[in-house]
């Protein structure tokens, strides 16, 4: 099996699949010769022409109306938003659009495609090229939302999205773009939507986390172990719909949960699987849940490895739940 | 490129003759075929506000004045053209195929509506006609109907989109995202902007400050022109040579269609507020269904008892839709959390559980506000 990074494996995915059926295309800013800024359709543009790997004005809403009216005629659109931090343009299209063509013609047309973005902080981007907005997609009615944190897995769910038949954000963890880098099956590989994985066993308290910041999530539990805490991390993969049964199945075992995420705190996806999870469970619990997320503050510069929910931010927290009565 | 002529393009002329040079060459049989459906429509217009009066139906968003300009434009698009509609076309999606009745029903929000009560009335959809799903935000058609004929010249078919907006909706942002995508890509589309002096209560000059809304087109290296569109022919002729553009991947054009809004915004809305009645009377002369039965009648082509025989025939076949829009049920509770995925998710599993639950120990009451009869 041959090792890749994470941009190797989505280029890899897209490949896969633009062999596979005619009617995926790539459309985007700088997604075609140059290969995308961060390089992720390179080459595809030699491969597949000028017609499927299409690069576009700069506008995203330009860009995502443009690929509904394509998915209305039956394409199966893959655009890029360069940075997530630029899709609000598109805001309108992706949630009145979009997200309910299905439901507002009572199913006589659809619109499935696969919006890719890049998000996250820790590459010294700023606020406008570190924020990861997943909450606000997942609170949409009829969008699915993906957010993979290594090589096969982006591989694999990459796959699927493109082949599901409703629209899905598909939101890449650019900080382990390259750093991220694993065996990552050839060929054909598609791994299903909404099931976690658990990529830590543990009996004491349930970690739940996603994208870049799962390796600060298993980083700190490998360093909770030493202090005697077993966390179980489980890496959620598809944020929306979310694999509730292997979340709480951990937290009935555990009796205890940390959620980590870089977006914001308040109205964050944290704040509504605490919720599911005590909806649930709440007999179960045997410490209130703490979340472990960016602050309520536009994604900071300078600051940026103070404001991201790192690894030395969640030990404590994994430590203190177990100190509850 | 060349500048837009500012003139407006007129086929039917004051003297009742057909300008030569923009004859769009319309059999009696079509032209009577068309008139035919500009009377539906009006008469439609009349009944559905009418019916949103006596309270039976929760809204309706007419077109009174622009009936030429819609039916004219929707007519001259070839069967496998698709049309992107802003929310006042129903009499062209009729004349495309969209089923009465269903048309109807939705106007009801009932359980045979094709779109399942889900949306306000004039919310239709239909993929016999080649009509896109109806929806409220103001220009997001625009980009959407380029695309969908951008993609259908990626895959070589021979097939145009009509777009249709009105002058408010230039102000959009999908405005500009779609001409500026139609123009770079050469999609095969019609984008037809039916300037009708008004969006809500705000008057054109209010939307813009260029001296028209076709030169617009001229930024984004759109061809454009301006029609008289009370002018059947004119319009008929200006989107007829549109789509063979199109046809011949020539690329996008953008036609100003002036005409007129005569009635409110909706069924919500009272012109009064804002505008003066005598404002109105230059156009009752103008009126675009008066202009073509007067040129039918010149030639011998229209009577009277035919008009009279054909809204009389109108109005039975309205009143049996009616009778059984009304008498269908309202949406099944369980619809409402279908189509919003392909499947069913878990959530979505839950609430619907949730809801029916609720029902069951309200002993099957459910809340009497909203929605249809049933």
């Amino acid at each position: 099996m041959p090792q890749m990074n994470m941009v190797q494996a989505i280029n890899d995915a897209l490949r896969q699949e633009m062999r596979r059926n005619d009617r995926v295309v790539i459309l985007g800013e700088d997604v075609g010769k140059v290969g995308g800024v961060f390089r992720v359709t390179q080459q595809l543009f030699d491969e597949f022409g000028e017609d499927r790997v299409i690069d576009t004005p700069l506008s995203e809403g330009g860009i995502i109306g443009c690929a509904i009216g394509m998915a209305l005629y039956g394409l199966v659109p893959v655009p890029e938003i360069q940075f997530a931090d630029f899709i609000w343009p598109a805001y309108d299209q992706i949630v009145n659009e979009l997200a309910k063509i299905r439901y507002r013609s009572g199913g006589d047309h659809t619109a499935k495609m696969v919006i890719r973005a890049p998000v996250g902080g820790g590459i010294r981007g700023g606020h406008y090229h570190s924020q990861h907005p997943e909450a606000q997609f997942i609170h949409v009615a009829g969008l699915k939302v993906v957010c993979p944190s290594s090589p096969s897995d982006a591989k694999g769910l990459l796959t699927s999205a493109i082949r599901d038949p409703d629209p899905v954000l598909f939101l890449e963890p650019k900080r382990i773009y390259r750093a991220a880098k694993g065996d990552v099956p050839e060929g054909d590989y598609a791994l299903p939507l909404g099931v976690a994985s658990i990529v830590r066993s543990g009996s004491d308290v349930t970690v739940l986390a996603y994208g870049a910041m799962l390796y600060e999530a298993v980083d700190a539990a490998t360093k909770a172990a030493a202090q005697g805490v077993e966390a179980e991390v489980i890496d959620l993969r598809t944020l929306w719909p979310v694999d509730i049964d292997t979340i709480i199945g951990s937290v009935r075992k555990t009796g205890r949960l940390v959620i980590v995420h870089e977006a914001p705190r308040t109205c964050g996806f944290g704040a509504e699987l605490c919720s599911l999870v005590t909806e649930r469970v709440f007999y179960h619990l045997q410490a209130p849940p703490i979340r472990v997320t960016g602050f309520d503050t536009p994604f900071p510069y300078a600051l940026e490895m103070d404001y991201l929910p790192l690894s030395h931010r969640i030990l404590p927290a994994l430590l203190r739940v177990m100190q509850s009565e | 490129m060349e500048g837009v002529n500012p003139k407006v393009s007129r086929t039917l002329l004051d003297d009742g003759t057909l300008a030569p040079e923009t004859d769009p060459g319309l059999s009696w049989d079509e032209l009577r075929f068309v008139y035919r459906h500009m009377v539906e429509t009006r008469l439609l217009d009349e009944r559905l506000t009418a019916l949103q009066r006596q309270g039976r139906v929760g809204f309706h968003v007419g077109c009174l004045g622009e009936e030429a300009a819609i039916l004219g434009s929707a007519f001259a698009m070839r069967p496998q053209d698709w049309v992107f509609p802003c929310y006042r076309e129903f009499g062209a999606a009729l004349m495309r195929g969209l089923p009465f009745q269903s048309f109807i029903d939705n106007m009801f929000g009932n359980d045979n509506d094709t779109v399942r009560g889900r949306q306000m009335p004039d919310h239709y959809t239909s993929r016999r006609a080649h009509w896109m799903s109806v929806s409220s935000p103001v220009g997001t058609q625009i980009t959407q109907g380029v695309g969908f004929a951008w993609a259908a010249r990626l895959r070589k078919e021979d097939l145009a989109t009509l777009i249709y907006f009105g002058d408010g909706a230039t102000s959009s942002s999908d405005f500009h995202g779609g001409m500026n995508f139609a123009g770079v890509f050469k999609t095969p589309s019609v984008l037809f902007c039916r300037n009708n002096g008004w969006a809500i209560s705000v008057p054109t000059e209010r939307q813009t400050a260029s001296e028209t809304f076709a030169q617009k087109g001229i930024a984004y290296g759109v061809p454009s022109i301006r029609v008289d569109g009370n002018d059947l022919f004119a319009v008929v002729f200006a989107v007829k040579t549109a789509v063979a553009r199109a046809s011949a991947g020539e690329g996008p054009t953008l036609i100003e269609a002036l005409t007129y809004r005569m009635g409110g915004h909706s069924t919500n809305d009272d012109p009064n507020a804002y505008r003066k009645s005598d404002a109105l009377q230059a156009w009752v002369e103008r009126d675009p269904l008066l202009r073509v039965k007067r040129y039918l009648e010149q030639h011998d082509q229209w009577t009277e008892r035919q008009e009279e025989e054909l809204k009389q025939a109108l109005l039975d076949r309205l009143r049996v839709a009616i009778s059984i829009a009304e008498a269908a049920p309202r949406p099944r509770l369980e619809s409402m959390f279908d189509d919003v995925y392909e499947r069913r998710t878990w959530n979505l599993d839950e609430q619907r559980a949730e809801l029916l639950a609720s029902v069951d120990s309200a002993r099957g009451e459910t809340p009497s506000h909203g929605g249809a009869r049933g």
